[in-house]
Order: C-alpha cells, then sequence, then structure tokens
C-alpha cells in the first residue's frame, strides 16, 4: 500500500481504532518509512499535547459537595424508596403472619386447654359418687343453691315437655374460677352444662357451633357476661336442643 | 449499580468538559447541576449494560447547547462525509506542535469552533472511542471521523498562528 492510502488511516493508527491486523500491517510498514513515521509522530505529539492541556479545569470543593449532597439525598432515598414498596409491606406480612398464626396457636392451645379442663371435670363428675351436690330437677331449688357460692346469678330454663330433665347441681372451678356445674340428662344421657363468668369476654374467642373436642360434643357461647359450656356425648342434636333452653332462658 | 458508582466518578471529567465548553466558571457549575439533575431524574431510563459515560454527556451537551451561551456558540459546519479524509503530510508541523507550550495550546483550543473543540476534548481529553464520540454527539462514525480530522487540522492551524504571531512579536 502506497504512503498516500496509509496517512488517511493514521488518525485511526494513533487513536488505537484500527483493526489489529491493519494496525501490524502499518507498523510494519513505519518502521520502513520515515515520512509516514514522522507524520504519525506529530500526530502522537499533537494528541498529548491536548491531552495535557485539556486537563484544565478543576470543580470546586463546594460544587463537589454540592453535587455529592444532592445526589445522597435522592438516589440513594429513590433506592430506599425502592425496597420501601417492596420491604416494608412484606415485612409487615410477615410479622402480621407471624401474629396472626402465633394468636391463632395461642387461641387455639387455650381453646384446647378449656375444653380438656371441662371433659375432664365431666368425666371426673360421672365417675364420682356424689353426681351432684345439689339433687334436684327443681331450677327453683338448684338455682338458690348457688348463692353465696359463686360470684353471679344465672338463669335456668323451664323444662316441661322436653326430654330434659335437671339432675342437680355443683360448684366446678376453670382456671381458679368458680363456676356453675349443671347436671342435665337426656335418655340416660349425662350432660354438663357449665357456666362461668366471661370476665373481659377472654373466652369470646371460643366458637359458638357444636363441636366434636375431647371425644364430646361441645357447644359454647357467651350471654349476659356468661360462658356457656354444653358437655356431652349426647348427640349433636341433643346438645344443640339443650342450649337453645338454655339461651332462652338466659 | 447506582446512579452514585456510575455518575461521581465523573465528575471532575465532566466539570471540565462544561468548563471548556462554557468558557464560565459559573456557568460551568449551574451545568454540572444541571446535568446532574437531569440525570438522576432520567436514570430510570438508561438502560443498564449501555454507555453510562456517553449517556451523561449527552445530556451535559444537550443542556449547554440549549442554554444561552449554548445557542449563541453553535456553530453549524459544513456537511460532513464520512468517507474520503484527505491525505496531507503534516511533517512540518511537528516541529511546531514541539514549539506550542500547554498555555498555547489551551488558548488554540479554546479558539476553537465549539464542534472541533468538542470532539478534540471527548478524543484527546476523556479518551473516548470513536463509538461513545458517536454516542455522545449523536453523529455516525464516519462524521467522527471526518471532524475530527478537521478539527486537528484547524488545531494546528490556530497553533502555527500563534507561534507564528509569537516569532514576529518577538
Amino acid at each position: 500500500m502506497a504512503c498516500e492510502e496509509w496517512r488517511k488511516k493514521l488518525d485511526g493508527y494513533v487513536d488505537g481504532e484500527l483493526p489489529p491486523a491493519e494496525a501490524a500491517m502499518l507498523g510494519a510498514h513505519l518502521r520502513g518509512c520515515a515520512g509516514c513515521a514522522a507524520d504519525v509522530l506529530e500526530r502522537v505529539q499533537l494528541k498529548r499535547s491536548v491531552h495535557v492541556a485539556g486537563k484544565r479545569y478543576e470543580p470546586s470543593v463546594e460544587l463537589r459537595s454540592k453535587i455529592t449532597k444532592s445526589i445522597a439525598a435522592r438516589s440513594p432515598g429513590r433506592i430506599a424508596r425502592r425496597w420501601e414498596f417492596v420491604l416494608i409491606p412484606a415485612l409487615v406480612l410477615l410479622v402480621a403472619a407471624f401474629l396472626l398464626n402465633s394468636y391463632l396457636e395461642r387461641e387455639q392451645a387455650s381453646r384446647q386447654r378449656v375444653y380438656s379442663e371441662l371433659a375432664d371435670l365431666h368425666v371426673t363428675t360421672m365417675a364420682s359418687a356424689t353426681l351432684v351436690d345439689v339433687v334436684s330437677s327443681d331450677r327453683h331449688t338448684v338455682k338458690p343453691w348457688f348463692q353465696g357460692k359463686i360470684p353471679f346469678t344465672f338463669n335456668l330454663p323451664e323444662l316441661p315437655g322436653s326430654e330434659f330433665s335437671l339432675v342437680g347441681g355443683r360448684v366446678a372451678y376453670l382456671e381458679q374460677t368458680p363456676g356453675a356445674h349443671l347436671i342435665y340428662q337426656i335418655r340416660k344421657h349425662e350432660i354438663s352444662v357449665f357456666i362461668f363468668p366471661d370476665r373481659d369476654g377472654e373466652m369470646r374467642s371460643l366458637p359458638t357451633e357444636v363441636s366434636h373436642a375431647v371425644s364430646f360434643n361441645v357447644e359454647t357461647w357467651t350471654q349476659n357476661g356468661l360462658r356457656y359450656f354444653v358437655v356431652g356425648d349426647a348427640s349433636v342434636e341433643d346438645i344443640v336442643a339443650l342450649s337453645k333452653l338454655l339461651r332462652d332462658a338466659g | 449499580m447506582s446512579f452514585e458508582d456510575l455518575a461521581l466518578p465523573l465528575f471532575d471529567q465532566l466539570y471540565n468538559f462544561a468548563h471548556w465548553l462554557t468558557q464560565d466558571k459559573t456557568e460551568a457549575e449551574d451545568l454540572v447541576q444541571e446535568t446532574y439533575a437531569k440525570a438522576l431524574r432520567g436514570f430510570s431510563s438508561f438502560q443498564a449494560g449501555t454507555n453510562f459515560r456517553a449517556w451523561i454527556y449527552r445530556i451535559l451537551r444537550n443542556s449547554f447547547l440549549s442554554s444561552r451561551t449554548g445557542l449563541k456558540t453553535t456553530v453549524v459546519l459544513e456537511e460532513e462525509g464520512g468517507e474520503g479524509l484527505p491525505a496531507v503530510n503534516t511533517t512540518p508541523e511537528s516541529l511546531l506542535i514541539e514549539q506550542a507550550n500547554r498555555e498555547m495550546v489551551q488558548q488554540a483550543l479554546a479558539e476553537l469552533p465549539l464542534p472541533f473543540r468538542e470532539i478534540l476534548l471527548l478524543c484527546e481529553v476523556e479518551e473516548m472511542s470513536y463509538q461513545e464520540i458517536a454516542e455522545t454527539l449523536a453523529i455516525p462514525m464516519g462524521t467522527v471521523m471526518s471532524r475530527l480530522f478537521r478539527a486537528r487540522q484547524a488545531m494546528r492551524s490556530v497553533l502555527r498562528e500563534k507561534i507564528d504571531g509569537g516569532r514576529h512579536g518577538v
């Protein structure tokens, strides 16, 4: 290639923009061509001069500080806000899920504990030689018997025409709280009715529907500040029927 | 990478480039601040993996061109061809460059028309590749090469005048 052709490529050569093969060929040409070599030298000198002279202005410390602060104020904030959109709701959900789970577990445990205690009371009573402390089918006898023994009063239903009969009553304790334990009978099935004060509504989380817990059918509800539990091995229908009678009376 | 990681290391160079464009300290500072503000706002539109340096230099240059000073200094160049760069023997200039001191080169650079000054700064000071320059100035590669050639010729010409003027002045 003639020098004239090579000289068209000298800028690309000194700027490092020629393909490697072409740069190598030009390099070989330069070793044998003083004219082109001088031309390259001049271009390199000009490049170097402009490179040095061009680095002329330095920003002030104040400007640097201003720019840095403005970026720090907005950029990380933006990033943080981006994270906030994702992270904070996620954390809130996570914590909420954890709390809900813990709460449900606690409630479940508490419910299970209450049912277990009541089931124990029911079974113990059924197994006892003295089923009740006050033996009477008359609610007007049973209810006054509890006066002074428990810190509340309650109403009992009339049972004429119903298959249920009142056997009697005794004082029972649930979590150190005294309450009324009434025994009803239906077709040789004894059903325990427990009535406890529902302080601060702490028993409200217990389900009101009939549930089959600890081998017995249990229905429970809160009425006039009292928590009722109807526990027995009678059928669900009987448990529901007795519960309705008690509700209506309460 | 965050905006901070990409943009802050370019601060010194961006300011230098801005000062060369505006030829004024206060305007350069305003221009750099405006550039960072615009870049920060538009960072979400910056495509990761593309050339951030070319992107932010383009923002700076466009901001300058739309500024009061930029509008006044814009020079429309004659149509530039990408191919067929003239082959010139510049050997006599070799001695000339040797004689030019730093201050003289700075003066010559400052006197160049804006399109020549900026392309020389991007190539020689910022050491951008032709591709980066093409992206920054939004011109084709061929135009980069031809404009660079003409800018260097113009630089030589101004330097020659200065050196000749200096000789005559002695």
